[in-house]
């Protein structure tokens, strides 16, 4: 059995042939194949499925589509595939399927947060503004996590996403977005002549509205059957694709339309295989929208309890599932097509207690059959309240007098089922976020996408022929593919679809029902998502909001997952009217995308985990690893951090490895340093203009350390630059600088100084450098060099060479990042790792170490050497860093000159490098630390200053620190306080050298 | 996502590409010793323009040179693209 509310026959969505077990909140269920979760527990009698967001109501199923406000529910697969907030009739039911209710506590039938419902006239819009002020900081502890517990949609998955979304690009002539009747013509139509079309529909099956039509035969054939044919002729055409179960929810620049496609989420067990998602970034000549409409409620007291159902979505669940949403049903109308559910319901086997029209006058085929079926009509007839607590049971119907108010007595007709409608709501969402315009039209009291901000076009119920005859809809349609078409070059095919039914319907209604004066029904839900009301929006005008776009945050009022969908309207002639101005003058609110939720993994798509960014390692990263060193990353590099011995922790290794490289030597990777080959005839007058130094003396087969600024006088990268050649410098940069420093030249050279003769090329990931420094480092290279002679004299300090290492032809820089005698091999990359383990192997008999960049960093700073973007922050001059030596006397122009001049950079008070000494020698300050001038001082400071670099330097026993203080450098030798969470400490300021402060050690 | 019309490749997506700021703004010459006003109107004053804007692009991921677009900033429509030191 799969249910009680299924009717005998009918539904052309299902296999009734094939039952399907599912679970709804603990309680076992049977539905059948091709069932909705929504119409699988309407078919069970289940109209109770949610508690509303801030006064925790029962809510039932509203829609039977993704815009249903109410009936949002989380699907669970295990604790990583666990969906929230997914409507009701967009679930799939597959065999097993595990749904839960949301926003409830402890259960769904007896919710404790219903008190919010009692207490509501305490909580109008706006009152989490109005209430939780004082004092600020409860805020962020106390109000806002409860208020987020107590007001809530479902919860997110406590697990990683184990499963996989694609993502890829599509390319068409056109791009129909909606499968119904209107998206099936123009498809037909561009097919026919041959573009590549593309056609997508949210729903599992295409169709759309012809799949809850019973009556029209279209080419003579019934509405099914011409649906079966005419997808069989796309799906055979070569040029066509359709997606199903594909949402399109971005309309963006120059005619790209995303879609979401959804794979495996309908199937009881997914092949690990597939993907979950795919997400399309569809680029399209002309676009067409047959995005069709959605019904809008009605807003009249009491409107919101489980068993009050749109009456388009009623019609849907009975022809599409075989479902009766009910036995008694009321039906509440402005519109005609209501007359038709109507008439459907009863032959289906329903009892229509009541037929109340909003309207005065009404009047057309559609009445004609009902009152023809023996329906009483009740004209004139509002709706006043409901009653009924977890279901509805009665409505209470009055008439409406001349002013257009409720009057007389209040007929309460028990029902257990009330279906309303007010209208269609053209789905303009996706023309709107391509920059189109809207048109209001007065008449159907509706807007409709007028000019088009990109190559699209609107047709059918998105369009506003929103209960048109079909005829008028296929036409319309065909004609917006040929046009579009024509504009791809292709010829011109006439297609006509004959169509037997020509009935049109019309109506509509805005706003609150007629009430009485002083209306005793309840709250008039306009957004049931938000628990937004009539009364609430009335209360924002009052209370001063003029602009809808206020409005709208102000009461919450379109918001969070449905946005809007079927309460937009309705909120803005309820706003409208109390501000006193027509609708168009008011107007929506921006259309954003998404226009439905989308997974963050489908916008992830492959970019996760290992994959999310390159990882870059060395080409002795192996050898490193298997030494057991521990890693960091550093930019997109993964550098050895240091290298733990014998149950070592970081601080006892670096302590090891500082000492090793002051003693003897140490072995170190530098190939992350970023390197960029400058070369061509004016290769130094493109560095002159470029860098701070003077490049003119620096012979072949010379290094210097060289600073990039920005234009405006900050430090940007700095690096040893060699001339390794007339032509030809060999510029090194910081690890992360290295693209963006490129980057720059690039932009001087080709923008600035095009007729300078010189190329640029990044060689970073070209040579693998070995640096080997300290005061045994000639001894281990030696035997291994040969074509150079590494002593003082031929090869001093800043000089660099051609060499055979290893044989290996290899440059040799002798630099120091250590202040020690070292050396820098670079060798083509392939030969790095075989070099390295000789340079390992030699080095043994001297006590050489492997050290990483926590010792690079201790052993930089006890040298006072910076780091770019460690001890500098983008708004320091080269000065501030205490390396204005650097900056190129008598130069005519390099970039940041201009901005050095000015007054302010030049301010001796400016925040200068110097170094801090701790008066406790153990105590090793916090890097970022703030610095105060003056002892004990209670917020709001007065500071000097902040910390750069922080260590404990074994070597001298004793805690070293780096800062940046105002006016540091005439500041030597002054006490400066340091507040730390333990107290505050004194520091002493001292020259930014702490260890061999001559510099004799470099020339060993 | 933009199609951004390379004047050396051809159209090409957005994501080849990166943005380099209003074109056209002249650097004054150190040698030319600018007012602090010229200068910084070269360093920060920018035109933030409703409409057709001329502006920097670089092919980074294709053939890395720098060149102009006019592009409509209320409809991100493209103009046309054009080398640098053209107009
Ligand atoms: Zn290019």
């Amino acid at each position: 059995m799969s249910g009680h509310y299924r009717t005998a026959s009918g539904g052309i969505d299902l296999e009734r042939s094939r039952p399907i077990r599912f679970e709804f909140d603990g309680q076992a269920y049977q539905g059948l194949q091709g069932d909705t979760l929504a119409s699988a527990l309407l078919a069970n009698g289940v109209h109770l499925v949610g508690r509303s967001f801030k006064y925790h109501r029962p809510r039932g199923i509203m829609a039977a589509g993704p815009e249903d406000p109410n009936a949002l529910v989380t699907v669970r697969r295990d604790a990583a595939r666990s969906t929230p907030n997914l409507s009701a009739a967009q679930v799939e039911l597959y065999e097993g399927l595990v749904a839960h209710s949301q926003n409830r506590w402890p259960s769904l039938r007896f919710d404790v947060g219903r008190i919010n419902d009692l207490l509501s006239r305490f909580i109008p819009s706006g009152f989490y503004y109005k209430t939780f002020m004082w004092p600020r900081t409860a805020w962020h502890s106390l109000y806002e996590p409860r208020i987020r517990a107590a007001a809530g949609l479902g919860v997110a998955a406590t697990e990683a996403d184990p499963d996989v979304y694609a993502q890829r690009y599509g390319h068409c002539e056109v791009l129909i977005v909606g499968a119904g009747p209107a998206g099936l013509a123009a498809a037909l139509t561009a097919a026919r002549r041959g573009a590549r079309v593309l056609l997508c529909d949210e729903q599992a099956l295409p169709g759309g509205s012809l799949r809850a039509d019973t009556g029209t035969r279209i080419d003579g054939k019934a509405a099914t059957d011409w649906l079966r044919e005419t997808m069989l002729e796309l799906a055979q055409a070569q040029n066509v694709t359709v997606l199903t179960r594909t949402t399109a929810f971005g309309y963006l620049p120059h005619n790209m339309v995303c879609l979401s496609e959804r794979l495996t989420d309908h199937l009881a067990s997914p092949p690990a295989s597939k993907p979950r998602e795919r997400l399309w970034q569809v680029r399209a000549r002309q676009v067409i929208f047959a995005t069709g409409a959605i019904e809008r409620p009605l807003v009249f007291p009491g409107n919101d309890r489980p068993g009050i159902l749109l009456a388009g979505a009623a019609r849907s669940f009975l022809n599409r599932f075989g479902v009766l949403p009910g036995r008694r049903v009321v039906i509440l109308t402005a519109h005609d097509e209501a007359y038709r559910t109507a008439l459907e319901l009863q032959a289906a086997g329903a009892q229509i207690v009541a037929l109340a029209d909003l309207r005065a006058r009404a009047s057309g085929p559609l009445i004609d059959a009902a009152r023809g079926a023996g329906l009483a009509i009740r004209r004139n007839t509002t709706a006043v309240g409901t009653r009924g607590n977890l279901r509805v049971c009665a409505v209470g119907l009055a008439a409406v007098d001349a002013d257009g108010a409720a009057a007389g007595d209040t007929d309460w007709v028990s029902c257990d089922t009330l279906l309303m409608s007010g209208g269609y709501t053209p789905s303009v969402h996706l023309h709107s976020q391509g920059r189109g315009k809207l048109r209001w039209e007065e008449t159907a009291q509706v807007f409709v996408p007028a000019e088009a901000g990109q190559s699209c076009r609107s047709v059918g119920a998105c369009k506003g022929l929103t209960g048109a005859a079909l005829a008028a809809v296929f036409n319309q349609a065909a004609t917006a593919a040929r046009d579009a078409t024509t504009e791809c070059g292709f010829e011109a095919l006439p297609v006509t679809i004959a169509v037997s039914d020509d009935t049109s319907a019309g109506g509509g209604w805005l706003g609150t029902l007629p009430q009485a004066a002083r209306p005793r029904g309840g709250k008039a839900f306009v957004d049931w998502q938000n628990d937004v009301t009539a009364a609430d929006l009335g209360l924002a005008v009052r209370e001063g909001f003029r602009s809808i776009e206020h409005i709208k945050r102000y009461t919450t009022t379109g918001m969070a997952t449905d946005q809007g969908k079927t309460s937009n309207l309705n909120a803005l002639a309820i706003a409208a009217r109390q501000l006193g101005r027509t609708i168009p003058e008011v107007g929506l609110t921006t259309f954003r995308m998404p226009y439905l939720p989308v997974g963050f993994g489908g916008l992830a798509g492959y970019a996760r985990g290992e994959l999310f960014a390159p990882l870059r390692k060395t080409p002795m990263y192996g050898w490193a690893a298997a030494r057991g060193a521990v890693f960091e990353p550093v930019s997109m590099w993964q550098r050895a951090r240091y290298f733990p011995e014998r149950g070592e922790d970081m601080h006892q290794a670096v302590a090891r490895e500082c000492q090793v490289v002051r003693r003897s030597c140490g072995i170190f990777d530098a190939t992350t340093l970023g390197k960029i080959e400058v070369a061509g005839p004016d290769a130094i007058e493109f560095m002159n203009r470029m860098y701070v130094n003077n490049w003119n003396s620096l012979a072949v087969g010379r290094c210097r350390y060289g600073i990039l600024l920005r234009d405006d006088g900050f430090v940007f990268d700095d690096g040893v630059v060699a001339r390794t050649a007339e032509d030809r410098l060999h510029v090194t940069t910081t690890t992360g600088g290295a693209p963006r420093v490129l980057g720059l030249m690039e932009d001087y050279l080709q923008t600035e100084w095009p007729q300078l003769k010189v190329w640029l090329t990044s060689t970073t990931e070209q040579w693998a450098v070995i640096a080997v420094q300290g005061p045994r480092a000639r001894d281990v290279l030696e035997p291994l060099v040969e074509q150079a002679d590494l002593s003082a004299a031929s090869l001093p300090h800043m000089a660099m060479t051609r060499a055979l290492v290893c044989g290996v032809p290899a440059m040799i820089f002798r630099v120091s990042f250590t202040g020690e005698l070292g050396y820098e091999i670079n060798v083509p990359a392939d030969y790095g790792a075989e070099v390295w383990r000789a340079v390992w192997e030699s080095g043994q008999a001297h006590g050489m170490c492997a050290y990483g960049t926590e010792s690079m960093h201790v052993l930089r700073a006890e040298k006072g050497y910076i780091i770019v973007g460690q001890d500098t922050d983008g708004t320091m001059t080269p000065d501030d860093a205490g390396v204005g030596w650097a900056v190129g006397k008598s130069k005519s122009e390099f970039v940041g000159m201009v901005s050095l001049r000015k007054r302010a950079l030049q301010d001796p008070n400016r925040k200068q490098l110097v170094g801090l000494l701790t008066a406790d020698p153990r105590h090793v300050l916090e890097e970022g630390s703030q610095i105060a001038a003056t002892p004990g001082q209670r917020p709001p400071m007065q500071l000097v200053g902040h910390v750069t670099s922080s260590y404990y330097s074994s070597v001298l026993r004793r805690s070293i620190a780096l800062a940046v203080v105002n006016g540091g450098r005439s500041r030597m030798g002054e006490t400066l306080y340091v507040p730390t969470p333990a107290g505050e400490s004194a520091v002493t300021v001292t020259q930014p050298v702490f260890y061999d402060s001559k510099g004799e050690r470099l020339n060993g | 996502m933009l199609v951004i019309p390379c004047p050396y490749c051809g159209p090409r997506p957005e994501l080849e590409f990166s943005y380099g700021g209003q074109a056209h703004v002249a650097r004054p010459t150190a040698a030319s010793n600018p007012s602090p006003a010229d200068w910084n109107a070269f360093q920060y004053e920018r035109a933030n323009i409703k409409g057709l804007h001329a502006e920097r692009w670089r092919h980074i991921h294709g053939c890395a040179r720098f060149f102009n677009v006019i592009r409509d900033t209320t409809t991100d429509e493209i103009v046309r693209s054009y080398r640098s030191g053209e107009k």
